[in-house]
């Protein structure tokens, strides 16, 4: 054992993904001594901007923020740590016909545009962006606090519940209707209840399973619209924006923040596990058998590598290693990231048009989704997956070198394992050529112009970023994972089983999407633990 | 004749029945009018071919409440079990079949892992049903505007679920909108235990075991059963057809009149109020109180008119989801079927064709795009084999719910219901290898033929899709989840309202104790 390594610190955090960046900046900020650990030679966990090919930054895991909650941008004066945040409007849906739907910033033009594929579905527009807008509204003010256990009768969790329910019971017996059956409604029967288009519906579903393995017309994932619909760039509810530079600058600016606050990364330095003594969490031992000792550990990972492979099971209680094991995880998407030799033409729209430059989708309907779905369950990739397609380099060209461009693909079907066997390095190229062929129907010369992909499945998710079976959201955002449940009931306020022990993944509430939101909660526990002032916001700032 | 009553109630199901009985023995002149020749809609009998008699669509008993047939005094009139507590047989093509009783399961070569949890799953399912089972005696609570019953209501629901202790709360809350393919997977190993408890979760809804929120469709069926003592899943002497003659007679001893073959065409109105009934022969019949037993769809839409109600009602009336994918097969036989490895005394129990869980998921997957299922899920009941009256002696009728056939078939049923009637035969031979051979007659009634005969918007069983969104209060829609409607005098009373359908009859209860608080009798 390596003795001169092992040095003490108040707080480690393992893992420099952004949320473990936000409770250590937090922590730090607080003046405590905090070391971050990350097994990867770089930082940022899914939040990362890499030159895989030469001249290219590729944003090749998440790509676009919006959730990223803005008081820790401005608590941590990210701006003057070099974030900077383009914020796009609107959206685009090739069709199969040759048509499109194009989902204008701006009102009037909008409703022309939904009006073009159906007149009835302009009118019932407004109505379904009230509606949304409203729930957005009220699921926003619980971001930002600690989940209350419903089980407890501390003064704490009581008190609580009781502010959530008079939150709830203010908003009038109507609004409170249309509360619960949207939280728990699937998009596609919210969806039908608008909208008679079916590609203004396959328009708006999207976001309604990103990330998730539920389908359209899975219960449950209207909700999973309103996780998409709760962020702001700017102050403007809802809308998303590009990272300038790639998501690795979130990452990057956080660490700038926290090391200015005095805190320590270290890289290339993968925890083994964690050790626990009487009960009390006492540090870490790394991989290479060097130590870091601290009182306080947060772990950044998710549940599944938290509990049951950085720790012992003999120093957990079997209810978590049984919950741990029970979590759900599943993988439903890839990424492919391409190198661009110019500006693919689409038939559809003339080249320059303003809507290339927002996020396009070439499902039109949600019959398609709906069967991208089953062929994941089934076990394979869709055949015709869901893509949510983005050329970040026409908003911000440091991405690229001049003229050429970078494309990030998201593509929703993909199985974490294909027909239960792990992914091969042929089955890894096939679905990239599914995805590249879906786009190709739509652009005359798109596969002329690819230079390099990067085709990434579940598989490379979790071994390269480390999300247990590429599961975006470090599980799923299902009701019986979230707010109290995630990610498990009775550890959902950022507290593991053993003293000292804390999570600040997202696989705790209110989850992923590059929010900073788990992180900062986490910080604020382990900052009440520790009897220290609370420096980190527990309400929205605009709220 | 113009005879004035104080209550008419629209169609004689199980629930118009139970909530005229209740009505009659409160004092109310209560009049139900029925649009077939026979009383007890879904609950009842239809004749196969000479001889035979089917139960047109329910065929097994879950739910019946034992209070209300202790007070409406059913076995005095004539009700009382063939069977009960009857095994379900998960049947496997090779005979290997699995059964689950009561609280313990039999035969199958089960690991005995799952031999073990099935016990441990069932005690505490059957506790949470427990729990549900006390909201469905009483009417959902308003939130927010309602008064202190609704909100004594509401904190008798936390307290229950409180009582439950810590862990067994914490497990409510996480499994209560989950789905029951992950609370299965987590529960068992062996796939054929996982199929047939998943086909219990999904029968009669639009939703496949992978849908969330279908643990709570599957302590929904539960609730029957959560009593210690119970009867089980039984079915009664006579035939099904013997429940609704004994709620008939029930209420026809309390006073109350019915009359058959009179079907309602809408519900007279007069400045916003409802009072009486125009029939379809133009007769009308007036009454303060109005209790429609049909679907909400066809009492808002239909009986009432869309122009006689508030657009943000209407709207929510519409956005009801509700289109059947249940299918019933009815098939007369000249003789005992053979299943392959079932005794005769087994096939009087309930069967079900469901082998795993993924075969359940995947016959749900062709209904989501209007194709009916070339693998169907089957529960099949033998009724004669219990009740010899229901065919000619020493012949038999199968009766099989079958899923999944959607109401709006890609292509129509017109042409779709022969090749599926074709399938769903071809089905059973995989495990009755001689069936065929001993059909004399068959019929297949597709949602949209259940939609005619009983007047049923969709065709749907249980008059409205079981979901967290159309559950409890948002049950069929607020506005109309605590059985009045915003038409005054208007009530509901079927399975469209909470608690829901599976032929249990406290929506028809519940209605009636709602009636009798707000409606003076004369």
């Amino acid at each position: 054992m390596n003795k001169r390594a092992a040095r003490k610190h108040d707080v480690i955090v393992i893992g420099a993904g952004h949320n473990g960046l936000v409770n250590a900046a937090y922590l730090a900020k607080s003046g405590l001594d905090v070391l971050v650990l990350e097994k990867n030679p770089w930082i940022g966990g899914a939040s990362v901007s890499r030159s895989l090919y030469d001249g290219w930054t590729y944003s090749n895991c998440s790509y676009v923020c919006s959730l990223f909650r803005p008081e820790i941008y401005r608590d941590l004066e990210l701006a003057r740590h070099g974030l900077q945040v383009i914020p796009f409007d609107g959206g685009l849906t090739f069709m199969r016909n040759g048509d499109y739907f194009g989902s204008y910033p701006d009102e009037e033009r909008l409703r022309r545009e939904i009006a073009r594929h159906s007149k009835r579905d302009a009118d019932a527009y407004n109505r379904y962006a009230a509606d949304v807008s409203r729930q957005t509204q009220l699921i926003r003010p619980l971001l930002l606090r600690t989940p209350p256990d419903p089980a407890s009768f501390r003064p704490r969790d009581v008190m609580e519940l009781i502010h959530l329910l008079k939150t709830f019971w203010a908003l009038g017996e109507e609004v409170l209707y249309d509360t619960i059956r949207f939280w728990t409604m699937s998009i596609g029967d919210f969806l039908d209840e608008y909208f008679e288009s079916d590609v203004v519906k396959a328009h708006l579903a999207g976001s309604g399973i990103i990330g998730t393995a539920l389908g359209v017309y899975s219960p449950g994932t209207a909700y999973v619209l309103l996780h998409h619909y709760m962020g702001d760039v700017d102050g403007s509810i809802g809308s998303w924006g590009f990272a300038r530079g790639g998501m690795g600058s979130i990452a990057k600016a956080l660490a700038s923040a926290f090391q200015a606050f005095g805190g320590k990364i270290e890289t290339e330095a993968g925890v083994k596990t964690i050790r626990v003594a009487k009960g009390r969490v006492k540090g870490v031992v790394l991989e290479n058998g060097d130590e870091r000792h601290a009182k306080i550990v947060v772990s950044n990972l998710d549940p599944k590598r938290t509990f049951l492979e950085i720790m012992d099971e003999k120093d957990l209680p079997a209810d978590v290693v049984r919950r741990a094991r029970n979590f759900k995880i599943r993988g439903s998407s890839g990424k492919v990231n391409i190198a661009l030799d110019g500006m693919p033409d689409f038939y559809a729209l003339p080249r320059g048009h303003e809507l290339l430059r927002t996020d396009f989708h070439f499902i039109d309907s949600l019959e398609r989704m709906e069967r991208a779905y089953d062929d994941w369950k089934n076990g394979a990739w869709s055949k015709d997956p869901y893509l949510d397609t983005l050329i970040p380099t026409l908003v911000d060209p440091t991405m690229a070198p001049p003229g050429k461009h970078m494309m990030t693909v998201f593509a929703q079907y993909c199985p974490p394992k294909v027909n239960g066997q792990d992914w091969t390095d042929a089955q890894r190229d096939q679905f990239g050529q599914t995805v590249i062929d879906q786009i190709a129907e739509y652009s005359p010369n798109f596969k002329d112009l690819i230079l390099h992909a990067e085709i990434r499945t579940p598989r490379e998710l979790e071994n390269e970023v480390g999300l247990t079976e590429g599961n975006i959201f470090q599980g799923e955002l299902t009701a019986d994972q979230l707010l109290f449940n995630r990610p498990f009931p009775g550890y959902a306020q950022y507290r593991g089983p053993v003293k000292g022990l804390y999570m600040s993944g997202s696989g705790t509430h209110p989850g992923g999407g590059v929010m900073g939101a788990p992180g900062a909660n986490s910080a604020r526990e382990v900052l009440r633990d520790l009897r220290r002032k609370n420096i980190v916001p527990d309400a929205l700032s605009d709220e | 004749m113009n005879k004035q009553y104080d209550a008419i109630i629209i169609g004689a199901g199980h629930n118009g029945l139970v909530c005229a009985a209740y009505l009659a023995r409160a004092g109310y002149s209560t009049l139900v009018l029925e649009a077939n020749q026979q009383v007890g809609g879904m609950a009842g009998m239809r004749e196969l071919a000479p001889g035979y008699a089917a139960p047109a669509c329910a065929h097994l008993l879950f739910l019946p409440c034992a209070r209300i047939m202790a007070e409406l005094s059913l076995e005095r009139h004539g009700l009382r079990p063939a069977a009960a507590n009857l095994d379900t047989i998960a049947l496997a093509a090779d005979g290997n079949h699995l059964i689950l009783g009561r609280s313990a399961l039999r035969g199958g070569e089960l690991p005995a892992a799952d031999r073990a949890a099935y016990a441990r799953f069932q005690n505490q399912l059957r506790r949470f049903a427990k729990l549900l089972q006390k909201t469905f005696a009483t009417r959902p609570p308003r939130l927010t505007s309602g008064g202190w019953a609704d909100l004594a209501a509401l904190a008798k629901l936390g307290l229950g679920a409180r009582l439950l202790g810590r862990d067994d709360l914490r497990e409510l809350l996480r499994i209560g909108a989950l789905n029951i393919h992950d609370l299965l997977r987590e529960t068992f190993v062996d796939e054929r235990l996982q199929g047939v408890l998943g086909f219990d979760a999904v029968l009669g809804n639009n939703l496949g075991p992978r849908s969330p929120g279908t643990v709570l469709t599957y302590l929904h069926r539960l609730t029957g059963q959560a009593r210690e003592g119970g009867n089980g899943v039984w079915t009664p002497a006579g035939g099904m057809g013997a429940l609704a003659r004994a709620l008939r007679a029930s209420a026809v001893a309390a006073g109350a009149e019915i009359l058959t073959g009179q079907p309602a065409r809408r519900v007279l109105l007069e400045r916003d109020r409802a009072v009486g009934v125009e029939t379809a022969s133009g007769r009308q019949i007036n009454s303060p109180v109005v209790v429609s037993n049909a679907d909400p769809k066809t009492t808002f839409l239909k009986l009432v008119g869309a122009r006689h109600l508030e657009t943000g009602f209407v709207r929510r009336v519409n956005n009801i989801r509700m289109r059947g994918k249940a299918a019933k097969l009815h098939l007369a036989l000249d003789g005992v079927p053979v299943f392959k490895g079932l005794s005769d005394e087994q096939l009087g129990q309930r069967l079900v064709i469901a082998p795993s869980l993924n075969y359940v998921e995947r016959a749900f997957d062709s209904a989501k795009y209007g194709e009916y299922s070339p693998e169907p899920v089957m529960e099949i009941a033998i009724p004669s084999m219990r009740e010899a009256s229901l065919a000619p002696k020493g012949k038999h009728v199968l009766s099989a719910i079958a899923q999944c056939a959607p109401y709006d078939l890609r292509g129509g049923w017109e042409a779709g219901r022969a090749v599926f009637q074709r399938r769903l035969i071809d089905k059973l031979v995989e495990y009755a290898p001689g069936i065929r051979e001993q059909v004399t007659a068959a019929e297949l009634l597709a949602p949209p033929d259940l939609e005619r005969a009983f007047n049923l918007h969709g065709g749907h069983w249980h008059h409205g899709e079981y979901s967290l969104d159309q559950f409890m209060m948002l049950r069929p829609a607020p506005g109309a989840a605590q059985y009045a409607t915003p038409v005054a005098g208007l009530y509901l009373c079927g399975a469209g309202a909470h608690p829901g359908g599976g032929v249990m009859g406290l929506a028809g209860r519940n209605a009636a104790t709602e009636i009798m608080k707000r409606e003076r009798r004369r």
